[in-house]
């Protein structure tokens, strides 16, 4: 089974707010100095359930990342974890692409990369939160997508997926090749082994190029974004904040209770 | 680009009611429908749905498409993506609205990878620019740390948006709409639910709650969430949490508020030993009022609150209960 994982290096979703700023000017988010980048957690939980296939049966796990200079940290990430290949797409053809460029790339990329049964995606990268990227790869690749994953079993050509829905979850079938994203609901993605670590700093990591994966460059880069950003703010809180005092934790408890009656809010 | 025109909205149907999503966005349609001076029309898909678009149709709709099929009774993303694009490339709008929901935010990117059209997914506002007649869509990006608004170069031009980010439309039974059957012969269904698993806790339901007592990762263990319960129960009220107690199996997932979570919004939200991240603020900041409770006085939760008091939960709750207790029975 060829098992593809797209992985997104994006800053720290959890980093504190307060550090988070941004150049409303230049509509663009300032990465924070001494906070490195992570991937994004959502797809560290698709390559865990990719490695969970693997547990299970033969399998061979690629990562595939589009990204600039430092996208190759998170694939050796991914590599110590347990994935078998990775690979860097990086163009300068593909800067300010949106969410269907994105998906045409790795779909291109996935098609040169060879044979391909599941592809696992994040449910949606945790930068801009938009969870299109992966249902589009499944349009661009004509294969069905399951989305939402909080468990995925693939064998005999066919993937069976757990997809979380509000009140429960569903079980969907699918003929592979399909693609699933994976949602938080999957579990804690396991941390890289000392092992791992040694073999992936040995391991060589090809970058791709627009050239190289037969990109059509009018389909990618920021020329090619069928939306634009006209505005980035920061939200504004309108909320008092004010602290309810008291002696101790219990009589504090009290004051919030009259306080709150007080407002006839109880 | 010019030919298409009108605003379409992607009904859905919830236990043989319009869901309250669809009402909110009917309304929002409606207002952007008048200021691009056009029309509004929605998309019911389902089993049995006939019935109820007489009720699209007294909030807003001038025109219902229905798909009405058995096997459309439940969610299909195939059949569900099929037939939302036909009848996009039939009824050529220049705006297609969905919900942000389990449905919403599976078909819309295949729907408008299909069509050639843009995309903003989880918007909390829409609006015309009245100088270029483009939408402009604002979203939370970065977990909610931040703002965009974004604009379209393409048409059309598609958006999901956030439950209770907009006001529900007012019924006018008087309204007069037109009914058309859409073709359901081709679904192309290749993936296919074979089973459904209902989870739902007990009790009130949290989109419904007037009150909901939220308990974080600081609450430590299932026990801890006694006391939640026992104050939400005290307030006739639900029971929310953070991520981490669901992901720990401390209250069912379904209890988790936030970005990937519920979204609520009663009177009053109570949070406890939650520190404030900004995706599970998502979740519950159009409520009414918000009170925090943490023993840490530099919680950012507190910046996010109406009122707040710094202590350890396991103090201030029995307190607090007894307290509500004793007032909300006097
Ligand atoms: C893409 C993405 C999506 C996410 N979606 C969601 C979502 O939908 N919902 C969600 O909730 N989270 C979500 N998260 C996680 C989110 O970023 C935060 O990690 C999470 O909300 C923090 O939960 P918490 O406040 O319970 O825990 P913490 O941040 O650990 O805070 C615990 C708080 O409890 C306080 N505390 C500890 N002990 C006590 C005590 N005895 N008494 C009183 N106070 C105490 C502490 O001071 C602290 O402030 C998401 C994250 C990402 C990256
Ligand atoms: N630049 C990228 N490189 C690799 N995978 C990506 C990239 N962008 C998005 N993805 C994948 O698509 C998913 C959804 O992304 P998005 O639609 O941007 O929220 C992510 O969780 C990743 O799995």
């Amino acid at each position: 089974m060829n098992i593809i994982v797209c992985i997104k290096q994006i800053l720290d979703p959890e980093m504190p707010p307060v550090k988070f700023k941004i150049d409303a000017q230049a509509k663009k988010v300032i990465a924070p100095e001494g906070i490195p980048l992570v991937i994004s957690p959502f797809d560290e939980q698709a390559v865990e359930a990719a490695l969970r296939i693997k547990d299970a049966q033969e399998a061979k796990v690629t990562a595939i990342t589009m990204g600039g200079q430092s996208a190759k940290d998170a694939v050796k990430h991914v590599l110590a974890m347990g994935v078998d290949e990775g690979i860097v797409l990086s163009d300068e053809a593909f800067n300010g692409s949106d969410s269907f460029s994105t998906a045409y790339v790795l779909s291109q990329a996935i098609q040169k990369a060879g044979e391909y049964d599941l592809i696992l995606c994040g449910r949606q990268a945790a930068d801009w939160d938009a969870g299109q990227v992966g249902s589009i790869v499944a349009e661009e690749l004509g294969i069905p997508v399951v989305t939402l994953a909080r468990k995925v079993d693939a064998t005999g050509g066919t993937v069976r997926v757990e997809r979380v829905i509000p009140d429960g979850h569903e079980v969907v079938e699918a003929p592979l090749p399909a693609v699933v994203t994976v949602s938080s609901e999957l579990g804690q993605a396991r941390l890289p082994t000392g092992r791992g670590i040694v073999m992936a700093a040995r391991k060589s990591i090809p970058v791709w190029s627009a050239q190289d994966i037969g990109c059509d460059v009018s389909r990618v880069g920021a020329g090619a974004a069928r939306s634009e950003v006209v505005a980035l703010t920061l939200p504004i809180h309108e909320r008092k904040g004010e602290i309810v005092s008291g002696e101790t934790g219990a009589q504090a408890a009290v004051n919030l209770a009259l306080k709150l009656r007080e407002n006839r809010i109880i | 680009m010019s030919e298409r025109q009108g605003v379409l909205v992607l009904a859905e149907a919830q236990e043989a009611q319009v869901a309250p999503v669809t009402t909110e966005l009917l309304g929002l349609g409606r207002r952007l429908a008048h200021e691009l001076s056009s029309a509004l029309s929605a998309l019911l898909i389902g089993s049995g749905v006939g019935g109820i678009s007489q009720d699209v149709i007294a909030l807003g709709a001038d025109t219902v498409y229905v798909a009405d099929r058995p096997e459309l009774g439940t969610f299909n993303s195939d059949a569900y993506t099929a037939v939302a694009t036909k009848v996009c490339r039939e009824a050529a709008p220049s705006v297609v609205l969905m919900g942000h929901t389990s449905i919403g935010r599976d078909i819309a990117p295949r729907v408008a990878a299909r069509l050639g059209a843009s995309l903003s997914t989880d918007c909390v506002d829409l609006r015309v620019d009245q100088d270029t007649g483009r939408l402009l869509q604002t979203r939370p990006v970065h977990g909610g740390n931040a703002l965009a608004t974004i604009a379209s170069r393409v048409h059309p031009q598609m958006a999901t948006m956030r439950p209770r980010s907009a006001a529900p439309a007012e019924p006018d039974p008087s309204r007069n709409g037109r009914i058309i059957p859409v073709d359901t012969s081709v679904l192309d269904i290749q993936a296919r639910v074979v089973e459904t698993v209902r989870e739902e806790a007990e009790g009130l339901k949290l989109e419904e709650a007037r009150v909901v007592v939220s308990g974080g990762a600081g609450i430590d263990g299932a026990q801890g969430f006694d006391l939640i319960r026992q104050l939400a129960s005290v307030l006739g009220g639900a029971v929310g949490a953070t991520r981490l107690p669901c992901e720990q199996g401390w209250v069912s997932p379904s209890f988790q508020i936030g970005q990937t979570g519920k979204i609520v919004t009663p009177d009053l939200y109570i949070a406890v030993a939650v520190s404030g991240a900004p995706q599970h603020m998502a979740g519950c900041m159009g409520s009414g009022y918000i009170v925090a409770i943490n023993n840490d006085p530099e919680a950012h939760i507190f910046k996010l609150a109406d009122f707040g008091i710094v202590a350890d939960y396991r103090e201030a709750l029995p307190a607090l209960i007894r307290k509500c207790q004793e007032l909300v029975s006097s």
